[in-house]
């Protein structure tokens, strides 16, 4: 019944929330080689506008590449030097925005924000004082994705909801189907230790999990022409350890679940919804509400598909992504050791 | 160190009664077990001698506490209180050992279905770290008999053949003893009765056998039964020795309208109980000195024809219908 009645309304709170493709708060950085009046006013409208938190200032010489690299920048605005003075003299200036575009729509949409509120500037304030025509030229380059496409984002996106779908829903119902079909109670009576009944159950799916990973990288990279900039090892290592990660989560709904029906309902409740909304796969964790920011903190795929996008894109290893995979590490002996706890040696 | 002193006490219990073998001595023993799901009291203060050898039968209804009181010998269920040992093996400490040296059939068919009738069997086999060749001399007779269908999956079998599957793998490690939840529920006549066939010859290798069911006539193939009602025992004895024991006067009767007639019986006041057994009614009066003619006069009385009454010897079902209206 709480299914019933429940889901609707958690879903429509959810999409509604989550679903919101306005960007607020987003941090970027700036790299200002003038330093003069308009650049700084240029600034100060930017950061006042709600839509941009300045995360960094940036100097002359900045490895621009390593900015983007700690993931937290999305975009950095460039102004060249005598920002002022080319405006006022030549009637024209150059000011470039880098956006990182792993993930595309993001990047479309705050580089579009960013140059409209340069030109608006330039329109309103400027042309009051100055007779000439000017100009600002906003020179957009996108990193990582020149061409925007958004196959960059769902091949990560895609792989983390596989992963999770096969390795943690498949685990999890065919343990709780041992229980439903009454062949775990003849496995419990026998001298079968708990760990190979749970082994046995989930090889399968960790060597099955791991074909789909392979496929998937094959064909984003073969079809889509997905780069993968990173080593493969470390890509390949790193999956592994995320269907590590669902399989023992798998593992902990079974032991809570008892039949089919139940687990497969945790698995689409607590695994497939999440994974969609709130991993940062399709809407930007940035927009959503303070709570749902914070709930996507425990959804796993949000870390892995961080990892991904910085190897597969960035070309980024370990040092990069440590945080994230340590977090991925911490998560997998939770879940094994809550399973371990929760494994019942007898029926009831 | 606490573990290794439980050991050797229970050695120690085990070892006595190996030295006296052949004697009575107790395979299965329950101690005042009790058992509650919730407000259901399933097992009340159980107590049960089971001897080596044994086949011994729980008989009763549907809900009588059979199932309960098999799971925690199984070491599956823990119980509220009391204590129960498998060949001197605690079924709350041991349970590793027990596991070990218990062949177990669950009530409901627990084997593979998407496997075929060999790969359960050889995974079986496996579990317990055995192969089938190892002790097929157990199995042999119950297993030529499905070998036709070895390798048909287990979920295409007939009621009869799942149980003789089943059987064989619970016998597949060699158990000291088998413990089997109504076995024959479900299963034809035929079957049924080659099944308890096999049950004697395993008795006869010396494994001790406890068996649940619901079917009366199966009551009087075992050594010995408890008659279970609610989650008590009613009585412990050998079939013969619970239906000589059974004093009351039965009447067999019958008519042509065997509906009025349990209605006209049951609302008589000389009749204590009235039940149907096939085409009769089997009766008694509330009072054992009522003769068949008393009967008869009365039901004469309400026009009933083609009546017969007669005296009938009382069936071990008489003896528990009996017991579970005292």
């Amino acid at each position: 019944m709480i299914i019933i009645f429940g889901l609707p309304i958690v879903q429509l709170l959810l999409f509604g929330k989550v679903i919101n493709n306005d960007l607020q708060n987003s941090k970027i950085a700036i790299l200002d080689q003038s330093h003069d009046n308009t650049t700084r006013e240029i600034t100060t409208k930017l950061l006042s506008s709600g839509y941009f938190v300045l995360e960094e200032e940036l100097r002359p010489g900045t490895d621009m590449e390593g900015v983007f690299r700690k993931g937290k920048v999305k975009m950095v605005i460039d102004f060249e030097q005598n920002f002022e003075q080319n405006l006022e003299r030549l009637g024209k200036a150059h000011v470039q925005l880098l956006a990182d575009a792993s993930d595309p729509n993001t990047a479309r949409i705050l580089t579009n924000y960013a140059s409209g509120i340069i030109n608006d500037y330039v329109n309103k304030e400027k042309l009051q004082n100055l007779t000439l025509p000017h100009q600002i030229n906003t020179e957009v380059r996108m990193l990582y994705n020149e061409g925007l496409k958004s196959v960059y984002m769902f091949v990560p996106g895609i792989m983390a909801m596989i992963l999770m779908l096969i390795s943690a829903m498949m685990t999890s119902i065919s343990i709780s189907r041992e229980k439903e079909m009454g062949t775990m109670e003849v496995l419990l009576a026998s001298p079968l230790k708990p760990i190979q009944i749970v082994l046995g159950k989930v090889t399968p799916y960790l060597l099955l999990s791991f074909i789909n990973a392979v496929t998937i990288i094959l064909i984003g990279t073969l079809i889509f022409g997905v780069p993968i900039k990173g080593s493969i090892a470390f890509l390949v290592a790193e999956s592994f350890l995320f269907i590590l990660m669902a399989l023992s989560l798998g593992i902990l709904i079974s032991t809570i679940a008892p039949n089919q029906m139940v687990a497969m309902f945790v698995s689409v409740l607590a695994l497939m919804l999440p994974t969609i909304l709130l991993s940062g796969f399709m809407f930007p964790i940035e927009n959503m509400p303070m709570p749902l920011q914070i709930l996507s903190n425990i959804m796993p795929p949000r870390w892995f598909i961080v990892i991904i996008k910085n190897i597969m894109l960035k070309g980024t290893g370990m040092l990069y992504v440590w945080k994230e995979t340590l977090i991925l590490i911490v998560m997998t002996f939770v879940f094994i050791g809550l399973s371990v706890k929760n494994f019942k040696i007898r029926l009831e | 160190m606490k573990t290794n002193s439980k050991n050797k006490a229970s050695q120690h219990v085990s070892q006595n009664p190996l030295s006296r073998r052949g004697l009575e001595e107790a395979s299965i023993s329950i101690q005042n077990i009790n058992k509650s799901y919730g407000p259901v009291q399933a097992l009340q203060n159980i107590s049960l001698e089971i001897n080596r050898g044994e086949l011994f039968g729980l008989i009763g209804p549907d809900g009588a506490g059979k199932s309960t009181l098999m799971r925690i010998l199984m070491t599956l269920l823990f119980q509220d209180s009391g204590t129960a040992t498998m060949n001197g093996l605690d079924v709350v400490k041991d349970y590793k050992k027990i596991r070990k040296i218990v062949g177990y059939m669950p009530g409901r068919f627990s084997l593979y279905q998407d496997l075929t009738v060999e790969e359960n069997l050889n995974f079986f086999a496996t579990v317990f770290n055995t192969s089938i060749t190892e002790n097929y001399d157990l199995i042999k007779d119950i297993y030529i008999q499905i070998e036709p269908f070895k390798s048909r999956l287990a979920g295409k079998l007939s009621g009869g053949m799942k149980q003789k599957l089943a059987l064989s793998c619970a016998l597949i490690h060699k158990p000291e003893i088998l413990v089997l939840d109504e076995p024959t529920t479900g299963v034809d006549a035929v079957s049924r009765k080659e099944f308890w066939e096999m049950l004697k010859k395993l008795q006869e290798k010396g494994i001790t056998i406890l068996v649940s069911t619901p079917y009366m006539d199966e009551a009087m193939l075992c050594t010995r039964v408890a008659l279970m009602q609610k989650g008590k025992v009613l009585d412990v004895n050998t079939p013969q020795k619970l239906v000589e024991n059974y004093d009351r006067k039965l009447y067999a009767i019958r008519s042509d309208d065997m509906h009025r007639l349990i209605q006209d019986l049951r609302s008589w006041e000389k009749t204590d109980t009235a039940y149907a057994f096939g085409q009769f009614l089997h009766v008694t009066g509330k009072a054992d000195e009522t003769e068949a003619c008393e009967f008869e006069n009365y039901l004469l009385k309400k026009e009933h024809r083609e009546l017969q009454v007669f005296d009938i010897p009382p069936t071990i079902e008489d003896v528990f219908m009996n017991m579970m209206n005292e």
